[in-house]
């Protein structure tokens, strides 16, 4: 699925967007969007994500570069022929319309029949389980059942891309994780393509197929959300994404896909080089607080470990996560899961910590 | 903690037994009462200055005591006998003796007025009998008619019966083109003297185009103020406003100076070759000079409510509409406007209610053709002095108003209404 150059259905192919002539907000894009892939922009606000939607919506012209749905470049295409669906970040449901006047409006500009719209519109309602709602204006409904209303909308004209802008961001947690799994499920049962933009990195991982991290007006990686998660390309990403520990620190030895890296306090730790190229190169070293290992049996033979102390401790339930001083800095983590037979850490402990060198990642400096 | 608050016969009581309802009342009479010396001051105001006043216009245009205040006998006979008695010598003698002392306490004008309006030509036969009223000596009914023959009419008589209740609907009948005849019988005015009704068609109708005219103006504007970027949008609004910053005069005269036959857009339109010397084109003091200048003046009552209405709605419903597959036309007429129209009734009610009553303007540049029905208020007011004329005028003005206002509820729900 992650590799479909040839038969794209979206393309965008050296996509570039300025607003004001002087500065681009989108530089130099070139994403292949298979059939029925669900691919999420991730990124923090203003790092482009959003306004790649809008030109592959329509509402914004690229400054430079093509977008090409199933092979046609759509450029010109106003978007109300493109024939895409879009759920917005405010739901957009029209308040002076009900529920089943707000799913009709699209079968009605395509001019179908009153007796094809309603059958379009009971299935779409009973796709999200609203049926019940149809005559309700949108302000009696909750947050979680117009998101609801606006996926349906966005269905019931059986489109085959969906566009997503942030669409749970104003759902609480709870109902959020819920919605997460029904999009998700519509996605597998009708087989739609979904581009969806978030910046919540927890809801990108659950949801996609692949995620396109973007920061900057440049896609920073693309990948499936366990790559992206385990195996960053660069320091953005691999802060971007999840919980990190940083090391700064130079590349003292560089041998068959291993790197020995000396911190700036001397100690020597083992790491991955993922873009550095050779030694005496300034690196940063990444490592995941759950893969951070402090029991010498765990680790494999001829492993660097460093001396650590416990900060603080803090019990979350599921997990405990140490605040340690590692190499002279106060904010390196550790998590640990609270198993029965789990060794109870407790603040001013003195242990040595370390890490398989495949989890640790010699990334770009900061 | 449970039984003291159960319903002890249906009623909830708080812990020490009183009853709920009244221990509420009594926890927030301090904070009502000084709310209400708060609103005190604008209370006392708009008492003052705006009910008191509208009450005694309204009664003004039913109560007109310039008869039975100053005729007190000939007033007491006609109460006493019935409609069409014939007048006998007690009736006589009350007349000569009400016009004596009308004329030594100097109202008989005020009296012949009164009954002026219902009959014409009848305040000279008032004054001049007056004048020799201390001469009579009875029988007084030869004495009168030897004064003036006209006394013997019986429909003068009718007509002072008429007028003898100070309350009286007909200044209202005549505002509506309308009197009453020998009888007391409701007839049309004769067609000739027929004008209040014509007016005021014509001043909902010219109030109608102009709040249109301001509709189609003002709704690109708004929806240009609602989309701008701040920065721009304020400029903008700055000129939306400045009219309200300038005098309404300053504004109406330079109005005068652009359309007037030796004006502005006259010349400007001559030295171009457009028209000709002498086919310059009367814009001004007459129904088009009311329209042009009266839209540019309640402008601004249309924008403001249409762009606190537009400002709030997100682009994301018209690009929603888009994406559904909406041309942009489809787009706004079915999911933009719709959602204007609290500001599109709000805007068209507060431009329609202001025109209807708007004096100074049409007295300016409205000619003869362009006058309203306040021009002839004013006019009842400060020239003929009718003030039960004009307050039966104005209060059908305020009632039709309210009646529009009413039916505005009806149709489209007041709390739909949004000003700002």
């Amino acid at each position: 699925m992650s590799e479909s150059h040839t038969d794209a259905f979206v393309a965008f192919d050296r996509v570039q967007k300025s607003y004001d002539g002087a500065s681009l907000v989108v530089k130099d894009l070139n994403l292949n969007i298979a059939k029925g892939e669900f691919l999420t922009m991730l990124g923090p606000s203003g790092s482009g994500k959003t306004t790649c939607l809008m030109m592959l919506a329509g509402f914004e012209t690229a400054t430079n570069g093509e977008i090409r749905l199933d092979g046609v470049n759509i450029n010109m295409v106003p978007p109300h022929k493109r024939g895409i669906g879009m759920v917005f970040q405010n739901y957009a449901l029209f308040p002076h319309m009900t529920v089943g006047e707000n799913l009709s409006f699209p079968l009605e500009v395509r001019g179908m029949t009153k007796s094809t719209r309603e059958e379009k519109v009971a299935r779409a309602l009973d796709m999200v389980q609203m049926g019940a709602f149809i005559n309700r204006r949108p302000a009696q409904l909750s947050g979680g059942q117009q998101q609801r209303i606006a996926l349906a909308r966005a269905l019931v004209f059986d489109p085959k891309l969906v566009l997503m802008d942030e669409p749970l961001g104003a759902l609480d947690k709870q109902l959020r994780e819920h919605m997460q799994f029904e999009i998700k499920h519509l996605h597998e049962s009708l087989g739609i393509t979904v581009v969806y933009v978030t910046h919540d990195q927890g809801e990108a991982l659950t949801m996609s197929d692949r995620i396109a991290v973007f920061n900057d007006g440049r896609i920073q990686q693309l990948a499936p959300p366990a790559d992206l998660y385990e195996r960053p390309d660069n320091s953005f990403v691999a802060g971007f994404i999840g919980e990190n520990n940083k090391l700064p620190g130079t590349i003292e030895a560089l041998s068959d896909g291993k790197a020995l890296v000396r911190l700036a306090t001397g100690e020597l730790i083992d790491a991955t080089p993922v873009n550095v190229t050779q030694k005496g190169q300034k690196t940063l070293v990444s490592i995941r607080p759950e893969r951070v290992e402090f029991k010498p049996e765990m680790m494999p033979a001829g492993a660097h470990m460093i001396a650590a102390e416990v900060l603080e401790v803090i019990y979350m339930g599921d997990i405990l996560r140490a605040r340690l001083r590692v190499a002279g800095s106060d904010d390196f983590v550790m998590k640990m899961r609270n198993t029965l037979g789990q060794t109870r850490l407790s603040q001013g402990d003195q242990l040595k910590v370390g890490w398989h060198p495949q989890d640790a990642r010699a990334l770009d400096p900061l | 903690m449970a039984d003291s608050s159960a319903p002890a016969g249906g009623l909830l009581t708080t812990s020490d037994g009183r009853s709920l309802k009244s221990a509420l009342a009594s926890a927030q009479k301090r904070a009502k009462r000084r709310a209400f010396l708060l609103v005190l001051p604008l209370l006392a105001f708009i008492v003052i200055t705006f009910i008191v006043p509208i009450g005694q216009l309204m009664h003004q245009a039913i109560y007109n005591d310039g008869f039975s205040a100053n005729m007190p006998r000939v007033t007491a006979w006609f109460a006493e006998t019935p409609p069409g008695t014939p007048p006998d010598e007690t009736a006589w003698e009350a007349l000569a003796l009400d016009l004596k002392d009308a004329a030594a306490a100097r109202t008989v004008g005020v009296v012949g007025t009164r009954v002026n309006y219902e009959m014409s030509g009848t305040r000279s036969l008032f004054t001049s009998t007056a004048r020799a009223a201390s001469r009579f000596e009875p029988p007084y009914r030869e004495a009168l008619l030897e004064e003036d023959a006209k006394w013997d009419d019986p429909v003068l008589w009718g007509t002072m019966r008429q007028v003898s209740d100070a309350y009286s609907a007909n200044f209202f009948l005549a505002a509506l083109d309308m009197t009453r005849d020998v009888n007391g019988k409701i007839v049309p005015m004769p067609e000739d003297r027929q004008i209040y009704v014509s007016l005021f068609l014509k001043t909902f109708l010219l109030a109608g185009l102009i709040t249109f005219t301001c509709f189609v103006l003002g709704f690109p504007i708004a929806h240009l103020l609602a989309t701008l970027p701040m920065r721009w949008s304020n400029l903008l609004m700055i000129l939306v406003l400045l009219p309200f910053w300038t005098s309404l005069l300053v504004r109406t005269t330079s109005w005068m100076v652009l359309l007037q036959q030796q004006g502005v857009v006259n010349n400007s339109l001559v030295s171009l070759g457009l028209i000709s010397e002498d086919g310059r084109i009367q814009m001004i003091y007459n129904q088009a000079g009311t329209i042009i200048a009266m839209t540019h003046i309640l402008l601004p009552f249309m924008i403001l409510p249409l762009y606190s209405v537009m400002r709030p709605i997100p682009p994301s419903y018209v690009r929603a509409a888009r994406s559904l597959g909406a041309t942009s036309w489809t787009a706004f007429r079915r999911v933009y406007l719709p959602q204007t129209l609290p500001g599109v009734g709000a805007g068209s009610l507060l431009v329609f209610i202001l025109a209807v009553g708007y004096y100074i303007t049409p007295a300016l540049v409205g000619g003869a053709s362009g006058q309203l029905i306040s021009n002839l208020i004013a006019f009842h007011m400060q020239s003929s002095l009718n003030w039960s004329l004009a307050s039966a005028l104005a209060a059908l003005l305020l009632g039709a108003v309210l009646v529009l206002y009413w039916l505005y509820d009806r149709l489209v729900g007041i709390d739909n209404l949004k000003l700002g």
